[in-house]
């Protein structure tokens, strides 16, 4: 069990949790995940690890609000616990200097970038984030990220925060510029698509950090499968991060599509029951 | 001694009822059935039964201890060889092991040694407790167990009886490896695994959850704070068919499937959070005992039409007679002598059916089993809404990635002694399907039984 420090709903469908998980936060490097599972009744969830505390054992997750476990997720209290936690999980991204690193976060994307970021910057690279997101009040560690760059772009659909305009869009202007020896892009599957078109044609390495569909986290259940240069490949033990001119992005987005009726039937069935209990035992 | 009684039925749930549920189908011995059962054992003097049994089991004399009522005896005979009594009655093949060495199948049927390995363990689980077994004299050695699977949970049981502080090390959150996330609820109560791992838990062995060595800390690392390791880790690699349209949505490979349902329990969604297609039409493609599994799972979620596809005829098929006969009484299509060659999606993407070919027996293949070859011409299309994957499994490549010394063949099963299940590596041992591949629970605890032997060797003399 893992005892929650905080919980923190920090916008409409954004949680920020902090629990206890003293041998993911001693082990954890830049790019790794944990799988999780809240109670007895709960499904095992991939999250990506944005930050941790070797010396008080904490790892730091954000989760995007979006069906039963992760409301579940943030229902939870400061002082609850998880039932279980696993890992870390995945290929640790490949942190070295490469010159100058583009690290590219697309709304909860950004959460993960930031240990990459940090990393990228540690290891004597130049690093530009570009940070963007529908709106000015969907970013997430904006202070955080903006200490690490050498230069810091905030982009917006809207344009209410920052430029307006979408990620791409800095990116071309960031090439035009100047030199870009790597990029990594996190973010909504259409987004790494885009970016890593962009670097394609100007043949800049991309790594982008995919979030399938998982279970075991050890390569047993094959369902995180994508298709990576025309091979099939294993997201939680090739990856999460692959080479973002070889992913086929379109069979990701497909497969992240295959419960959408079923997950839809269990929200409904949650909210139900919550009305009926007016609050959810322990149980499940 | 009656050898002329024929070989008591087992009550089984009736097909059409079981169809719909995930109760365990058959409904076990009574005790009055069991005596008579039992009595039908001629007690050989040199009883081929137990040359059958890869642990050894003292049958004819757990069969006389039945014969004369005395249940809790017969269970401590089998206790000597065998610590998964409750699982192995139910899921050995014994018509291949100790049943088909049985003198009385010569001239009539086997005396039915699972059914009563089974019985005696329900009993005493249910009925009348054996008293927990007391250690040996604690021994200030430490053992690590990676992989709580059959092979682990026989040696972590062995060696905790010895004395040795034992710790198992599991990469999912619950314990019992292939018990609980292969085989589904209906062939193997997950009560009866409990049950084994808490007796376990009981003995004082620790169990780590949630921990998957290899890949933060290595085999190294976990040599650094122990004597000696056995390494379980199991087949966990599925194998694909590497057909077009695989990566679909609703195709699975058996292991994610049965995960879904027997570990997540999806098959109490919406209750429980983890979803599984539950179609109208679906494949299986294989002929195994996971493949009957997920075949028969399929149906009790409710699907209408469960085809079974396997590329031979029925006498090849790897599959236990008694699965594929549950199966089929289930109402599991076979449609045998027939291959995928494609897999069909609609416009999402989605799985909408899948393209097969008629194939026939030609020439007799490295396996001497005559070589299926395709017939031209004969593709048709089936259509199907999910389909598993049920072609076996290779080695989970994980541990060994970390672990350069820890020697593997080709396939990446690692290389271990056949008699004390040494490694490459001093200290480590290895058993179970990480060794031998895909194999059996009852192969895996009797490399298990070996290693123990020689794990307890090397701890004693220091020698490897």
């Amino acid at each position: 069990m893992h005892y929650i420090h905080s919980n923190d709903i920090i916008q409409p469908t954004l949680g920020k949790m902090v629990v206890d998980a003293p041998y993911v936060a001693e082990y954890r490097k830049p790019g790794q995940f944990i799988i999780l599972r809240i109670d007895e009744c709960g499904e095992r969830m991939p999250l990506t690890i944005s930050d941790a505390d070797k010396t008080k054992g904490t790892i730091t997750l954000f989760y995007q609000i979006v069906g039963t476990t992760t409301k579940k997720l943030a229902g939870m209290k400061a002082g609850e616990r998880v039932k279980d936690i696993v890992g870390p999980l995945g290929h640790p991204t490949e942190v070295e200097k490469y010159g100058t690193v583009v690290c590219i976060g697309g709304g909860i994307g950004i959460a993960p970038l930031y240990p990459i970021s940090k990393g990228m910057k540690e290891a004597g690279n130049k690093v530009i984030n570009i940070l963007g997101a529908r709106a000015g009040n969907l970013f997430i560690l904006e202070d955080e990220m903006s200490r690490i760059g050498d230069d810091n772009i905030v982009c917006t659909d809207d344009g209410s925060r920052g430029k307006k305009g979408f990620v791409t869009d800095m990116l071309r202007d960031v090439m035009a510029a100047e030199q870009v020896d790597l990029v990594v892009a996190i973010g909504p599957v259409p987004m790494m698509k885009a970016v890593s078109m962009q670097t394609k044609e100007k043949g800049i390495k991309t790594y982008v950090s995919l979030n399938s569909v998982m279970i075991d986290g050890t390569g047993m259940c094959g369902g995180c499968r994508v298709t990576v240069g025309g091979e099939t490949k294993f997201t939680c033990v090739d990856g999460p991060e692959f080479d973002g001119h070889l992913v086929d992005f379109d069979n990701l987005g497909s497969r992240l599509k295959t419960y959408h009726v079923e997950e839809k039937e269990s929200y409904t069935t949650y909210n139900h029951k919550c009305k009926l209990d007016g609050a959810v035992g322990d149980e499940c | 001694m009656n050898a002329k009684t024929p070989r008591q039925k087992m009550p089984e749930q009736r097909p059409e009822d079981r169809k719909r549920n995930f109760d365990e189908v058959p409904l076990g011995y009574t005790p009055e059935v069991a005596v008579v059962e039992a009595g039908r054992c001629l007690q050989c003097k040199k009883p081929l039964c137990v040359e059958g049994c890869p642990v050894s089991i003292n049958i004819p004399g757990f069969i006389k201890e039945i014969a004369e009522k005395n249940f809790i005896g017969a269970i401590k005979v089998i206790k000597e060889s065998s610590s998964l009594p409750a699982v192995c009655g139910r899921v050995c093949p014994q018509e291949s092991q100790c049943e088909a060495k049985c003198i009385l199948g010569k001239k009539f049927e086997p005396v039915a040694i699972g059914k009563l390995e089974g019985f005696v363990a329900d009993y005493e689980r249910e009925v009348e407790h054996l008293p927990a077994p007391v250690p040996g004299v604690k021994k200030d050695k430490k053992v690590a167990i990676i992989g709580s699977g059959p092979a682990g949970l026989t040696v972590a049981g062995e060696l905790a009886n010895a004395g040795y502080s034992v710790t198992v090390f599991e990469a999912l959150h619950t314990p019992g490896g292939v018990l609980v996330y292969g085989i589904p609820e209906f062939r193997l109560p997950k009560k009866i695994v409990t049950y084994e791992i808490d007796a376990l838990a009981a003995l004082g062995v620790e169990f780590v959850i949630n921990r998957i060595v290899g890949l933060s800390e290595s085999l190294g690392d976990i040599m650094k704070r122990f004597d000696a390791a056995f390494v379980a880790t199991g087949a966990g690699l599925p194998s694909f068919l590497n057909i077009p349209g695989e990566e679909l949505q609703g195709v699975y490979s058996a292991n994610e499937y049965l995960t879904r349902v027997n570990l997540m329990k999806a098959y109490k969604f919406p209750e429980y959070d983890t979803p599984v297609i539950r179609g109208n039409s679906m494949a299986v493609f294989g002929a195994g005992n996971v493949a009957m599994d997920s075949a028969r799972t399929a149906v009790r979620l409710g699907c209408d039409e469960v085809h079974l596809i396997y590329r031979r005829s029925r006498d090849e098929m790897p599959a236990r007679a008694e699965e594929s006969h549950h199966a089929e009484e289930e109402g599991v299509i076979f449609d045998l002598l027939t291959n995928p060659v494609r897999l069909l999606g609609d416009e999402n993407g989605r799985l909408c059916g899948v393209e097969c070919v008629k194939m026939e027996l030609g020439e007799p293949d490295d396996s001497g089993r005559r070589r299926p070859v395709e017939i031209k011409g004969s593709e048709f299309i089936i259509k199907i809404d999910a389909a598993i994957v049920a072609i076996g499994n290779g080695s989970n490549p994980i541990l060994q990635k970390t672990a350069p010394d820890l020697k593997c063949n080709k396939w990446g099963n690692i290389i271990a002694d056949e008699t004390t299940m040494k490694t490459s590596v001093k200290g480590v041992f290895a058993g179970g399907d990480i060794v031998t591949g895909a194999a059996t629970v009852i192969e895996a605890m009797g490399a298990g039984r070996k290693a123990a032997k020689g794990m307890i060797d090397y701890l004693e003399s220091g020698s490897w």
